[in-house]
């Protein structure tokens, strides 16, 4: 039998592919459908913040870091919060902080349901996208009561939060609460029992544990490969101790493993939100009442000169912050993420650096790829969760 | 576990090596030099008192006009999840590990054999503040544009510049040639519509 002559093919996957989640480029070299070696062009939406970043003063911040990953804002803004609280020594009280816990949480659900929804299209299922989307909808509503900007609400503040909790904010959230548990049983019925489903990611794009962790994976992916690694859990901030959750674990590393975890965690977040929902007081002190940092509240700047002399110092000279640095770990959705910050004692910082969980994830893409089919490379892609925008600052 | 304990597991590992504790409030930092950093490293990540099993990440700050310049920055973390399966876990915990870089050699050990996470980071630290690792694979820019001129990131990088990446520069067509181009493309439909008909 004769044999037969094959040729590699060299294919461009991106910068535009709707799958690519933004602007990722693959170069991937094909032997007829599997992939067999892999080269990953990012910098397509470089801007430049960290640089952007230095030229601002510490409150002028918040927005830029938001932007980053954009599908984790309010996580984004609460790490650089806490890394500039650490360097101030300021410790926010306690009703700040389980109003910052149950936002971070319901940002890790949208978050979530935005990957479900985007990961279940590209392999077919275009039902739960839609699913998704309009779950995800209520949770932006929420964003627009407290801060009027539905997917960037800079409500996080350096020393507290920008103003206390509008009315109906718990009512609002308790029907989301209410509502979303059978909603997710609703996804995990059209999914997790779906062959075509199981077909397309049990055994795809495996990682082991070592591989894992030495890749500096985290969150959701290093869980899924059975490192039972949760920030949360490891190194405790905003008194995430006093919460009751668990941290769900795979075994297999597969894609499939990842989209369980998700859809558990998304659960725990629900259990994490109600816990939180009960701590909080309608109203009452929502930042740490220090006027040099915060301003003071509007029914002084407009009746008393002093504080109308410290809103407008806040607002043009900002405040200085103490010589040092700091870095302080919170759990995003996509794992460990947070801000290493260095102060010279100005008003401005000399570095912010933010940890970018969506730039190792991409870093391992060719582990995950090289050895399988084309096809698949969509399902992996989508299930490590990039978001370009953290990948590139 | 502060930096004075870390030093002294490290001193016994590594000696000869001058290890210093650097001023920090948030977690223990230790400053290591330049020329023990692998051997350093693997201690920090092997060391089954330490087993700082995760590069959490890998930066550079320039602190001009002071020299040493720059600084290397990493951030391990021990997990409290074993690391190897024959070993015990160890408590969670974090360190941070600098080394000073002078500004007219800026040349550092590469951590890609140590953690494979670091090949990246370390290309991200070359491309935006001009740090070279000696011994790293596949050095190349990572954000910026291949051709890029100059290190943004350097304190004496302008905050505001125009320059055009030429790698990425798009074809530009004079209109002779854009009329030419839509010309042959109707000359050739004309042709398959009348093989068709």
């Amino acid at each position: 039998m004769p044999e037969l002559r094959t040729e590699t093919m060299t294919v461009n996957m991106g910068p535009q592919h709707p799958s690519t989640h933004g602007v990722l480029r693959l170069v991937l070299t094909l032997d007829g459908e599997v992939v067999i070696s892999s080269d990953i062009t990012i910098g397509y939406l470089h801007t430049g913040i960290e640089k952007t970043i230095e030229q601002k003063k510490w409150q002028q911040v918040i927005p830029l870091v938001e932007r980053m990953d954009y599908l984790s804002s309010q996580s984004n803004s609460m790490a650089f919060c806490l890394s500039v609280e650490q360097l101030l020594g300021i410790e926010v009280p306690d009703r700040v902080k389980w109003i910052r816990v149950l936002l971070a949480e319901l940002q890790r659900i949208n978050s979530h349901l935005v990957w479900l929804g985007t990961h279940g299209m590209e392999i077919g299922a275009v039902t739960v996208m839609l699913y998704c989307f309009r779950e995800r909808e209520l949770l932006l509503n929420i964003n627009e009561l407290i801060a009027g900007f539905r997917m960037f609400p800079s409500y996080m503040r350096i020393g507290g939060l920008r103003e206390d909790l509008p009315p109906g904010f718990h009512d609002a959230v308790r029907a989301f609460l209410d509502r979303f548990p059978p909603k997710l049983q609703e996804y995990q019925d059209l999914l997790t029992k779906n062959p075509i489903y199981i077909k397309r990611t049990k055994g795809v794009g495996a990682l082991t544990r070592e591989e894992a962790l030495g890749l500096g994976l985290v969150g959701p992916l290093a869980r899924a490969s059975g490192v039972a690694y949760d920030v949360r859990r490891a190194f405790p901030y905003l008194g995430y101790e006093t919460f009751d959750f668990d941290v769900p674990v795979g075994g297999n590393g597969d894609v499939f493993d990842r989209y369980l975890v998700r859809i558990e965690e998304m659960r725990q977040s629900t259990s994490i939100c109600r816990q939180a929902l009960e701590r909080i007081t309608p109203t009452g002190v929502f930042d740490i009442e220090d006027y040099r940092i915060v301003p003071p509240p509007k029914d002084r700047v407009y009746t008393e000169m002093e504080a109308l002399i410290q809103h407008f110092l806040i607002y043009s000279q900002g405040f200085n912050v103490p010589a040092g640095e700091a870095y302080v770990p919170v759990e995003g959705p996509r794992g460990e993420q947070g801000f290493y910050v260095v102060s010279d004692g100005t008003n401005r910082p000399v570095r912010v650096k933010p940890r970018a969980p969506s730039l190792l994830a991409c870093q391992a893409l060719p582990k995950m790829i090289v050895g399988g089919l084309i096809a698949d490379v969509i399902a992996v892609i989508g299930s490590t969760d990039v978001v370009m925008g953290d990948v590139d600052r | 576990m502060d930096s004075t304990a870390v030093i002294a597991i490290l001193q016994h590992a590594v000696p000869g090596a001058a290890f210093e504790a650097g001023p920090a409030t948030d977690q223990p930092t230790i400053f290591v030099p330049r020329e023990r950093l692998v051997e350093t490293m693997t201690v920090l990540r092997d060391h089954p008192e330490l087993q700082f099993s995760l590069l959490a990440d890998l930066s550079a700050a320039d602190y001009l006009p002071r020299e040493p310049r720059f600084e290397l920055v990493c951030h391990l973390a021990c997990l409290g999840v074993s690391g190897a399966p024959s070993a015990a876990p160890s408590s969670p915990k974090r360190l941070r590990v600098k080394v000073r870089v002078p500004g007219d050699d800026p040349h550092v050990p590469t951590l890609s054999g140590v953690w494979p996470a670091a090949n990246w980071l370390e290309r991200e630290v070359w491309d935006l503040f001009g740090l070279v690792f000696d011994g790293h694979p596949d050095l190349r820019r990572l954000l910026m544009p291949e051709d890029w001129e100059g290190h943004p990131l350097r304190k004496d990088y302008p905050v505001q510049i125009r320059m055009a990446a030429r790698a990425n520069e798009p074809l530009q067509l004079s209109p002779e040639q854009f009329a030419a181009n839509i010309a042959a493309a109707r000359h050739a439909a004309d042709k398959a519509g009348k093989k068709d008909g």
